[in-house]
């Protein structure tokens, strides 16, 4: 009876598995068009999963393995299953490796089922819950359909008048299995995260995220531009449809593990947001419908099952509606402090920040409705070209008595110095004199911008005002198109990374240094000495955009380790850092939440029993300085180091040549 | 008045006229929107909110180049939603340092709107002040100065509130058609979006301009900052202090005259100007 009964199933199951694929694949083909290679894609697959997602699933071993019993035994059980219960091949050969497969997968799911015991608050619950019964059903329920083709079981033995009970039993088992495994894989099961997961990294809008067989950084983390030639094309994300259709195919590929939620700054402080649901909503988006059946942690503050949406209905209320909402508030994607500590920790690789700039964008550019102080920055920015709205002449004040060389005068140099915004706080200015003095006495040849330098675009970018943003970004690569340097040092992350990876799709190319990093430098190259450490323990704290945005984590421990510093770390440090709460124009926009997020990094910084927090940030300095009753000073990293310098030993000097660190273009100019 | 016709009276809505002016930063001095013109506008935008129906025609006289453009598209980018009458501004063109006012006085007259909103003075050029006054003095419609709101337009009256010194404000009913003009007691404006500024479009109608002969005699230079008169409060207590920042001037030597003749006041005001030394 099971002979006749299985192929049935099998296909069955199979047959509604690719009717439901079609209809997912719809469902994602509702979004803009997107240029992938798809055969180049689907070629990188394997790597892209066994490299590139391994490595961030491998940071919980215990998942790591569970997932690779269970999904590995999946995968060949189902296809081993498919031709010796599917088309009849009953090779002993066959029988045999998929008993070896169903049990690992029963290994596995065991693992599955263990922590689903006690799951913690990041998980998921409803349908997940099931999830490792399910997986169970099917590789018990395969195993046991297999023992008679090995001859383990006499053949006649489910083939009997009197065990058709047991067989039924046994054929619903395996529809059971087969219902999640196959059936639900495609029609929005749990198992959707492998069907819509396996295409997504084979079709991701940032192919370039991924490590190579040659060895590439795998680092791709500058915001895309929007291309404002074409007044035809949306400026930003207005309804799901407006996304790509591979930022939707991202979207449902979410296996809802909460590792984002876990280390959201913002959802940890209480405000309106929760990457994970924020990526459920995306898909409830364009599924259509309500997010009533979400079964994860809710917003905070925001009951789940008031918000819906449609692939082609706005995702944030137009107008402020007193009844019925849309599918997000503006205040949960306002919330963002773009810090990627979810991009960094997603196992399935989805880039949220993306997603929420892109409907800032929409909100800024087209609605005219940035949050709070939003509106005034941006002002400020168009006329001023800084956030602060100060007289550009005076981005130099600071240095008045410094002398400092500048660019309009020199034309060529080693190192130019991008001073950034910070140039017009009082805090930041400290941070500059020491690097300066830091430059000097490692007789680097440098000069500054001074008045020609605007605000690098970071601010109005992350804010979605693309608009602002190109512009600052076009006159800046202008004004350093006329002068010629080998590199540009900076003491501000975010001009840093918006000038190294922002700027190249505007046509500008730079080779840019954060100031920690040129510091190092200097100092292997032994054109700076340094004064013993005197002071009390010392920990670091990671900016983001240092970070996780362009994978400088060892640069400043070296600069502070050179100081004679032991770092006493954080938990959460390197690219598990948590945010200052400074990025993403968070500061500007406020949005209220239960805690701020520096008086918790503050609290990381008070349990690493640390007196002095090393910063290399001026957004970081100025949220962490902002703490009231901190238990650590915080000092930026030139200032340690300026603090420490002496004067090199005379007989150094000679023998090494600051000519052997940077090659020169220019003769030395007399300042 | 039965509450359905009430309804029927407030859709039919009114015809507004903005007119908006190229601005200059205070400290760039690059053009932008008009502080006060922007707020004239947002008050229009919050009145068609209330009054659906109403429409707003906004309308600038001067030049069309590049920077002139970026600044009044700045305006129109104000408009949030469709079919909130910012899809377009009409231009009437003429070369810099025209004299504006007849140009505004003959398409006013000509398009009738019932109410014209307008920033106090302008940013730049001449800024005294005096177009709101001229347009009225033309057109023979009166005006309202310092505005803080419109509460509501019926039966062809408006209901609007005035804003005087510290704080006050005056309720004033005012038989359209009406000038009103704006400073800085009306509403902040709203944040203006680059996709409707970008949108919207111009409808240039070029003017016969008579070139501003008297501006063109006269010396311009920089505005020095004034030197402000020091108000030296004694006072014990914080609520002293507050009551000497919030509470009205008291009259020390002051008159107030009221049934006079246009001549009695002008004599009074001459007086008063001679005694302070402004006028020698």
């Amino acid at each position: 009876m099971l002979d006749t009964l299985l192929p049935i199933l099998i296909f069955t199951a199979l047959a509604l598995a690719v009717i439901g694929a079609v209809r997912r694949i719809r469902l994602w083909r509702q979004g803009r068009p997107s240029r992938v290679n798809l055969l180049q894609g689907l070629m990188a697959l394997p790597r892209r999963y066994l490299v590139d997602l391994h490595h961030v699933v491998g940071r919980d071993k215990m998942i790591s393995n569970t997932h690779v019993a269970t999904a590995g035994g999946f995968v060949a059980a189902a296809v081993l299953m498919t031709l010796v219960h599917g088309l009849g091949i009953a090779k002993p050969l066959l029988g045999g490796l998929l008993l070896l497969a169903s049990t690992s997968m029963f290994v596995g799911s065991l693992f599955v089922a263990r922590r689903r015991l006690n799951p913690p608050a990041r998980l998921s619950k409803g349908p997940w819950m099931r999830l490792p019964k399910s997986l169970m059903a099917f590789s018990v329920g395969v195993f046991l359909i297999t023992l008679p083709t090995v001859g383990l079981l006499p053949e006649g033995l489910l083939e009997g008048g009197s065990s058709w009970l047991l067989a039924l039993v046994l054929a619903g088992v395996v529809a059971w299995g087969l219902g999640e495994m196959f059936f639900g894989m495609t029609w929005g099961g749990p198992m959707k995260h492998a069907f819509a997961g396996a295409l997504h990294l084979a079709f991701h809008r940032r192919a370039e995220r991924f490590s190579t067989k040659k060895g590439g950084t795998g680092r791709s983390t500058g915001l895309k531009a929007l291309n404002l030639e074409d007044e035809a094309a949306p400026l930003g994300v207005e309804k799901p449809a407006d996304f790509t259709w591979n930022q939707l195919l991202g979207f449902d590929a979410c296996v809802q593990c909460g590792r984002c939620e876990a280390v959201c700054p913002a959802f940890a402080a209480g405000q309106p947001l929760n990457p994970k649901k924020l990526i459920q909503d995306m898909v409830v988006g364009f599924a259509g419908g309500s997010d009533a059946g979400y079964t994860g942690s809710p917003y905070p503050g925001k009951p789940v099952g008031e918000h819906q949406g449609a692939p082609n209905t706005p995702i944030v209320a137009p107008v402020v509606m007193k009844e019925g909402k849309a599918l997000v508030d503006a205040e949960t994607l306002w919330s963002c402090t773009t810090c990627r500590a979810c991009v960094e920790e997603c196992p399935m690789m989805i880039e949220h920040v993306d997603a929420i700039v892109d409907m800032r964008r929409h909100l800024t550019l087209e609605r005219g409705k940035t949050p709070n102080k939003g509106a005034e920055v941006l002002d400020n920015l168009i006329a001023t070209d800084n956030p602060g709205g100060f007289d550009p002449g005076s981005r130099l004040n600071w240095a008045a008595d410094l002398n400092l060389p500048l660019m309009a005068d020199l034309k060529q140099v080693d190192v130019l110095l991008w001073l950034g915004d910070g140039a017009f706080d009082m805090r930041n200015q400290r941070t500059l004199r020491a690097l300066v003095k830091v430059l000097r006495a490692a007789e680097v040849d440098f000069a500054a911008l001074g008045a020609e330098e605007r605000d690098s675009g970071d601010v109005a970018r992350r804010l979605g005002d693309e608009a602002t943003f190109q512009t600052l970004a076009k006159r800046n690569i202008a004004t350093l198109d006329q002068y010629r340097f080998l590199q540009i040092v900076t003491c501000d992350p975010h001009s840093f990374h918006v000038l190294g990876n922002e700027y190249g799709e505007l046509g500008g190319h730079y080779q840019v240094r954060h100031h920690s990093t040129f510091i190092a430098e200097l100092y292997e190259a032994g054109r700076l000495t340094f004064a013993p450490w005197k002071g009390g323990s010392v920990t670091y704290h990671d900016p983001c955009y240092l970070g996780r945005y362009n994978g400088e984590y060892e640069a400043p421990r070296r600069v502070l380790k050179a100081l004679g510093i032991q770092v006493a770390e954080m938990e959460r440090s390197g690219f598990r850092s948590r945010c200052c709460g400074g990025g993403g124009g968070a500061p500007i926009t406020d949005i209220p939440g239960e805690r701020r997020i520096p008086d918790m990094r503050m609290n990381d910084v008070q349990q690493s029993g640390a007196e002095l927090v090393a910063v290399g940030c001026p957004q970081c300095t100025a949220m962490l300085e902002g703490v009231v009753d901190a238990s650590a000073e915080v000092r930026d990293i030139a200032e340690l180091v300026a603090d420490a310098l002496v004067e090199r030993p005379a007989d150094d000097v000679s023998g090494v040549s600051r000519r052997t660190v940077a090659a020169t273009t220019a003769e030395e100019v007399a300042l | 008045m039965q509450p359905e016709q009430q309804q029927k009276q407030q859709k039919q809505g009114i015809d507004v006229t903005v007119l908006v002016s190229i601005g200059r930063h205070p400290i760039t001095g690059r053009a932008r929107r008009a502080e006060q013109d922007a707020r004239g506008l947002e008050l229009a935008l919050a009145m068609e909110a209330e009054l659906p129906g109403s429409r707003i025609n906004v309308l600038h006289a001067g030049s069309q180049d590049v920077d002139s453009e970026v600044a009044l598209r700045s305006y129109l980018g104000m408009a949030t939603g469709v079919g909130m009458g910012l899809e377009s501004m009409t231009l009437l063109e003429q070369p810099d340092g025209s004299d504006a006012i007849l140009p505004l006085v003959e398409h006013l007259a000509a398009t009738s709107p019932q109410l014209v909103i307008t920033g106090a003075r302008a940013e730049r050029g001449e800024g005294s002040g005096l177009l709101p006054y001229a347009l009225a003095e033309h057109l023979g419609w009166p005006l309202v100065n310092s505005l803080a709101s419109i509460e509501k337009v019926e039966n062809g009256v408006v209901t609007l509130l005035q804003a005087l010194p510290r704080g006050q404000r005056r309720r004033l009913k005012v038989r359209l058609p009406a000038i009103i003009s704006v400073d800085e007691a009306a509403p902040a404006a709203r944040q203006s979006a680059f996709g409707p500024a970008r949108r919207a479009t111009f409808s240039v109608s070029p003017t016969a301009s008579d070139a501003d002969s008297e501006l063109a005699q006269w010396h311009l230079s920089p505005a020095r900052k004034r030197p402000k008169r020091l108000k030296i409060i004694k006072s014990a207590s914080a609520r002293d202090r507050f009551k000497a920042a919030a509470s009205k001037a008291e009259g020390k030597g002051g008159q107030v005259l009221t049934d006079v003749t246009p001549e009695q006041g002008a004599e009074a005001i001459y007086k008063l100007l001679k005694e302070e030394d402004v006028l020698r």
